[in-house]
């Protein structure tokens, strides 16, 4: 992983834009799906796709790849758009989600699509996943890592802990988990259906190491994957703090956009509120 | 002597006295440990029973390839599958009641769905657990684990036949549930009986056989011991080892209920769902003869010695005998 520079970061905050927009046009295309999730973590798979993971679009099966888990499936969207704009497969595929035949299903499974790492969606699997996915590599003496992007909600499933338990014990310092915490889960706020604070003192308490970031601060967070890979003997988490629904304004911190359907003209508006954020972008950097 | 050549039993099959008496389970610590030397990349996990589940001598000997999960049998069954999606060949052993009873669905998106190539070890199946009650007595896996698309299902009648069924699970590639007893059993099958996977096996046909006797697991020897009882009745029977629960040997099983004409299915297990389940749905799509089912019928167990719940519960060779006669009344 190189580091950031003026132009690199510029390039990675457009193309989140992008993939905001790409997500967007899938998921009102599908007519279901989740939205405000993939929105929120845009900027973070940006960061991933098109800076930070050793990966070869071309090889999808590169022994050498990074392997990204993406334990709440339920934002693949957003992975299918970096996928996509990364050159794994056509862009015009996005637009088969969730539909009869599609290699876009509603959730990630291997096999269906290339750079697809395994099958997820059922919270609170996707850790162990990883954590099998890292001790191999550690078997085969192999480089590369192992990063798993989690909800904040799935944290109420107890086989997570059970994963961040097992990650510690087998010192795991080739993993890396990535959680969204943008606080809000189907049923409303995460603090009022299930509180999850302290988040940081929980995964302290199993003896990870923990990171907290601004999620769409690419520079913060590529520092962070950074100091994860300096880390050893122990795996790193980063709590990255998100906005759900990020750049369209109505559905940003709105719980009610976790899962519900685009009306009649919210989708083209929603896109309109991204054009403005691209424009920023631009001109910030000028 | 009806018994068949071809499978090579012990030749003093029918003196009990004279036969090794094993666990199942020892057959999955001999067999894991033959599969590791031959493959470098067989692992094991365990979720902190190593020594029941016979887990610990592949311990010993792989120290590097072996991971304690402690009691987690949800994190275990998905490491497996990271494990497995990366190039590993991934054994995961528990009891039954836990894996896959607790971990269920943990195995049916990230082992059977994801089509990983990692292989669920289920101990301490059946009531013959014994005194541990019936929390422990898991009796519902072989239908959990055979509606499951992408999963093979089998249930070593012997602890020979278990070690034979881990290296062909080492050797085959997909998804595999195996399932163990705890307690000593007669071990009947030698080195030399075929063991291969999805094919059923007669080991005992009377001239013109006029009932089936389709077993798996323990439940094998009892209906041989039934098959000899029968045949001082004068009842000719036939003793069929279904192993392979999943995929079913469809063809042959067809023929044989043709043949006979009349069935029972002996398992410890449910009779919804499991071996007689699946020989019941067979019968109805191809040759429906009357069948009677021998196994748990919708209880569940309780404490007490293993012989005792085999005899209360109805899963012995007298309980054979007494289906058998059942369903020729029913021809």
């Amino acid at each position: 992983m190189e580091k950031l520079h003026e132009k690199k970061l510029k390039m990675l905050e457009e193309t989140a834009a992008d993939l905001r927009r790409a997500v967007i046009e899938m998921v009102s295309h599908a007519g279901s799906g989740h939205i405000a999730g993939p929105l929120g973590m845009a900027d973070i798979f940006s960061a991933l796709y098109f800076h930070a993971l050793t990966h070869n679009p071309k090889r999808p099966q590169w022994p050498l790849r990074d392997r990204l888990v993406l334990s709440n499936g339920h934002i693949c969207p957003i992975q299918y758009a970096a996928l996509a704009h990364a050159g794994y497969f056509p862009v015009q595929e996005l637009m088969t989600l969730r539909q009869l035949g599609t290699r876009l299903q509603g959730h990630p499974h291997r096999g269906a699509l290339p750079g697809v790492e395994t099958t997820s969606g059922p919270l609170g699997s996707g850790l162990s996943q990883a954590c099998g996915m890292a001790l191999a590599a550690r078997l085969d003496r192999a480089r590369h890592r192992v990063y798993c992007l989690m909800s904040d909600g799935e944290h109420q499933e107890g086989n997570l802990w059970e994963a961040a338990m097992f990650a510690a014990r087998h010192r795991l310092a080739n993993l890396t988990a990535i959680v969204d915490r943008n606080n809000i889960q189907i049923d409303g706020m995460t603090e009022d259906v299930m509180p999850l604070e302290s988040l940081r003192a929980k995964y302290e308490a199993f003896n990870w190491h923990v990171l907290e970031v601004d999620g769409h601060n690419i520079e913060q967070f590529v520092d962070a994957l950074h100091e994860a890979r300096a880390i050893y003997e122990r795996p790193t988490v980063i709590i990255a703090h998100t906005i759900p629904g990020k750049g369209v304004d109505f559905m940003e911190f709105d719980y009610r956009w976790h899962s519900k359907p685009f009306k009649k003209g919210e989708a083209a508006q929603a896109i309109a509120e991204l054009r403005t954020l691209k424009k920023t972008i631009v001109s910030e950097h000028e | 002597m009806s018994l068949t050549p071809s499978a090579k039993l012990v030749g003093t099959i029918f003196q009990p006295d004279t036969l090794d008496m094993k666990p199942t389970r020892d057959g999955y610590g001999a067999g894991l440990v033959e599969a590791a030397e031959a493959d470098p990349n067989v692992v094991a996990l365990c979720a902190d029973l190593s020594e029941s589940t016979r887990s610990d001598a592949f311990a010993s000997a792989f120290p590097d390839r072996f991971f304690e999960c402690g009691v987690a049998e949800q994190n275990m069954a998905c490491v497996a599958a990271g494990l497995a999606v990366s190039g590993k060949i991934p054994f995961i052993a528990s009891y039954a009641a836990f894996s896959p009873g607790r971990n269920w669905e943990q195995i049916r998106t990230t082992i059977a769905y994801n089509n990983a190539n990692a292989k669920v070890m289920g101990h301490h199946a059946g009531i013959s657990v014994g005194p541990d009650g019936a929390t422990h007595q898991m009796t519902e896996d072989i239908a959990l684990m055979r509606a499951m698309p992408n999963m093979t299902v089998v249930v070593p009648c012997d602890a020979e036949e278990a070690r034979k069924a881990v290296r062909a699970a080492a050797h085959a590639v997909g998804p595999w549930y195996i399932r163990f007893a705890r307690e000593k059993s007669s071990v009947f099958t030698t080195s030399a009986t075929p063991f291969i996977p999805g094919k059923a096996q007669i080991f005992w046909e009377a001239h013109k056989p006029q009932v089936a006797l389709i077993a798996c697991g323990t439940a094998v020897y009892a209906c041989l011991l039934a098959a000899r009882l029968l045949e001082r009745d004068g009842i000719a029977s036939m003793v069929v080892n279904c192993h392979t629960v999943k995929p079913l040997d469809e063809k042959k099983i067809a023929d044989i209920l043709g043949k006979c004409g009349a069935a029972v299915t002996a398992e410890e297990h449910q009779v919804i769902g499991g071996l007689g389940g699946a020989i019941a749905e067979l019968a109805a799509r191809t040759c429906p003869v009357p069948i009677e089912f021998v196994g748990m019928q919708g209880s569940f167990g309780e404490s007490g010695t293993p012989a005792e719940l085999m005899a209360k519960y109805g899963m012995d060779s007298a309980a054979v005998v007494r289906a058998a006669k059942k369903a020729l009344s029913r021809k």
